[in-house]
């Protein structure tokens, strides 16, 4: 025995009461209930729309036709989303272009040059506006906004009308694919505004003071340390926007000619859109159809799941402070 | 006079906080030239309207400032640029909004009357005049939809916040993750999912239980977020000296922590339940609609306000949208009642 106490260090032992497992364990599956749902919404779909994948296999995603045969085994049917899937991609990607320069704009605004209290009345409506309900901004998209933007398609047409982009088949302005993104632009400001605004506050303040310091002037300050800060802030906003762009349905329906043929003139009445196709549809679907909807909503889901897993990723990536 | 009082009158306080009168004078003659050539732009150009002065008077302010902006240093101008802009972008963004809000009001007053909010569509047609029918089927219809939703959606949304924030446990990150890629899950197809399962199923026909669930699948991750940073907020202290007190993890969750941040879970249930309000996809797909009054859950559709508006504008005729202009407003009311319910149970602080 030496004369030098051994120092122990006393491991810590959790030792749990029957009551803590069980509300462990309730909290548990509380937590993993998104899981279960979002396995099960998967599942089903898949389940339902199997027949479907089966029939078409991968054409399902390259045909534009939707054509669910004359009887409900779906005898002679010619299935696809192609067409769909590109027009809600080209609404989401215009909706996106329009909303993120505003969304920076507001942001910066809001986080850099607005007093206190017009922040605090801004932010504020910038929550409400984000509750307003799609039909109502669908029903405000048809009647108000759609004849403001055909003057505006218009105008681009004459002008740019030479671009494909901007061309159109015939002078039909209403229900484009322009409409519905620019509606959508409205409908996901909120959304990509707060992700980029909650970024941009975090943008190191002895940094911007620096710019300051050094004799820079507050929009130097902006542009070398806020905008580089937020970059990858911004593209996870924008993202989240993407996805929500990409899911939207009542708006879409509501000022959206959907057409079985993909087409990228954007100014002409002639689009596409997954969810406003099951919307549209479901209604008088044959047995076989109904299927064919269920997929395409299988396809819809993975997509946004896919879109919004990467823009969460980076959100939370940038949220921790890595530019 | 005296010297004194002289030099007396001449003291002031400085304010380095009041803007220069060079700032002033400077916004204000931006402000007047550009106005000036907004009107000289609609004038001479295509531009028309309330609108293309806008648009003319932000291109003059751009060019106006930065003319102004030179004449003290390229910087400047840069600055006074940006500023404009910004400012003009967050202006722009107020138009669309309150256009928005002001037709909804202007146009959705029309057909309020007193018998609107008593009233269902079961004797009248969507084309009859405004002293006949009314929402009261819808508005009830809407809230047991939403109160039932509310029910499945704050516990779950509660437990996986408690599981994140209290529990830590071994899937906390995943947890986390899935619930904010579940915010994206597009609202239709949540309906889809409902309507394989529960719609064909289970009951066999669309009713106001499906369309529940539907609702609640939407809810669950704002609800379970909200509630994830309100926990976030309690103190350690709190916890750790309910634990050196000898409680269990049950009794301080649920006892200490949860409590704690009460308002808080009220503002996440409220923000949840201001989410789905307005849900009109996923309830065509489950709850459909009905004219008439009804609390049956399991057996007959139910109508929401949602979808009355999207019904009578599906209808088309001149008064079965002015119908759905009604629809709106009690919709928009009914979401902004909620909000500032919200607001104010987050306002009053955390609780005891």
């Amino acid at each position: 025995m030496s004369d030098t106490p051994q120092v122990q260090v006393k491991a810590i032992t959790v030792v749990r009461s029957g009551g803590d497992k069980v509300f462990r364990g309730i909290m548990t599956a509380g937590g993993l209930t998104s899981l279960v749902v979002l396995s099960l919404i998967a599942a089903f779909l898949l389940y339902r729309g199997f027949e479907i994948f089966r029939d078409f296999g991968f054409s399902f995603l390259t045909t534009s036709e939707w054509n669910s045969g004359i009887d409900d085994i779906g005898t002679d049917a010619r299935m696809g989303v192609a067409a769909m899937l590109i027009g809600s991609i080209v609404i989401a990607l215009i909706a996106i272009v329009i909303a993120v320069p505003f969304a920076i704009g507001v942001s910066l605004f809001l986080e850099y040059y607005a007093p206190k209290r017009l922040r605090n009345l801004l932010t504020a409506i910038l929550d409400l506006i984000a509750a307003v309900p799609s039909v109502i901004y669908g029903i405000w998209g048809y009647v108000v906004l759609m004849p403001l933007v055909v003057q505006w398609a218009k105008t681009l047409n004459d002008y740019v009308g030479w671009f494909p982009l901007f061309s159109v088949p015939a002078p039909i302005f209403e229900r484009s694919p322009f409409v519905a993104g620019i509606l959508l632009s409205i409908m996901i400001l909120p959304i990509t505004t707060s992700v980029t605004r909650e970024v941009y506050s975090r943008a190191p303040k002895d940094q911007i003071d620096a710019a300051y310091a050094l004799g820079g002037s507050r929009w130097g300050g902006i542009r070398t340390v806020v905008l580089p800060f937020g970059r990858s802030g911004l593209v996870g906003g924008a993202m989240l926007g993407l996805g929500r762009a990409l899911g939207e349905t009542i708006a879409v329906f509501l000022v959206l000619n959907l057409v079985f043929k993909v087409n990228l003139n954007i100014l002409s009445s002639a689009g596409g859109n997954v969810a406003s196709l099951i919307a549209t549809r479901f209604g008088e679907a044959s047995r076989y159809e109904l299927k064919g909807l269920m997929a395409a909503g299988l396809v819809l889901f993975i997509l946004t799941l896919i879109v919004n897993a990467i823009a969460t990723a980076i959100v939370n990536r940038s949220a921790r402070g890595a530019t | 006079m005296s010297a004194i009082d002289t030099i007396a009158v001449h003291v002031e306080p400085r304010r380095p906080w009041r803007h220069p009168l060079q700032n002033v004078t400077t916004v204000v003659a931006i402000g007047v030239l550009s106005a000036l050539g907004g009107f000289g732009v609609v004038a001479l150009t295509g531009l028309a309207g309330n609108l293309g002065w806008f648009v003319a008077f932000v291109g003059c302010a751009v060019i106006v400032s930065w003319i102004a902006g030179r004449f003290r240093s390229k910087v400047a101008a840069a600055d006074l640029v940006a500023t404009v802009v910004i400012g003009a972008a967050a202006a722009t963004v107020l138009i669309p909004w309150s256009s928005l809000i002001y037709t909804v009001v202007s146009k959705g007053s029309e057909v309020i009357y007193t018998g609107w909010f008593t009233h269902d569509m079961s004797v009248t047609a969507a084309d009859d005049a405004f002293n006949v029918g009314g929402v009261s089927h819808a508005i009830v219809g809407t809230l047991i939809i939403i109160s039932i939703a509310t029910l499945i959606s704050v516990p779950i949304g509660i437990a996986s916040a408690v599981y994140i924030v209290e529990i830590r446990g071994r899937f906390s990150k995943m947890v986390r993750f899935l619930t904010q890629a579940m915010s994206g899950v597009p609202s239709i197809v949540a309906g889809l999912f409902i309507y394989s399962t529960l719609v064909i199923l289970v009951f066999e026909k669309f009713n106001a239980l499906a369309g529940a669930f539907a609702l609640s699948i939407l809810m669950l991750p704002t609800v379970a977020r909200t509630s994830e940073e309100v926990l976030k907020l309690v103190p350690e202290d709190l916890r750790s000296a309910s634990y050196a007190l000898g409680a269990s993890q049950v009794s301080t969750t649920l006892r200490v922590t949860l409590p704690t941040v009460r308002s808080g879970l009220v503002t996440a249930a409220v923000l949840g339940v201001a989410r789905i309000a307005g849900e009109t996809a996923p309830l065509l797909l489950t709850s459909l609609y009905l004219v008439s009054f009804s609390t049956d859950l399991t057996g007959k559709p139910m109508a929401t306000l949602p979808t009355y508006t999207f019904g009578n504008l599906q209808i088309g005729t001149e008064n079965a949208v002015a119908r759905a202009w009604g629809g709106s407003l009690t919709l928009l009311v009914l979401i902004f009642i909620l909000f500032l319910l919200a607001r104010l149970l987050a306002g009053r602080g955390s609780g005891k």
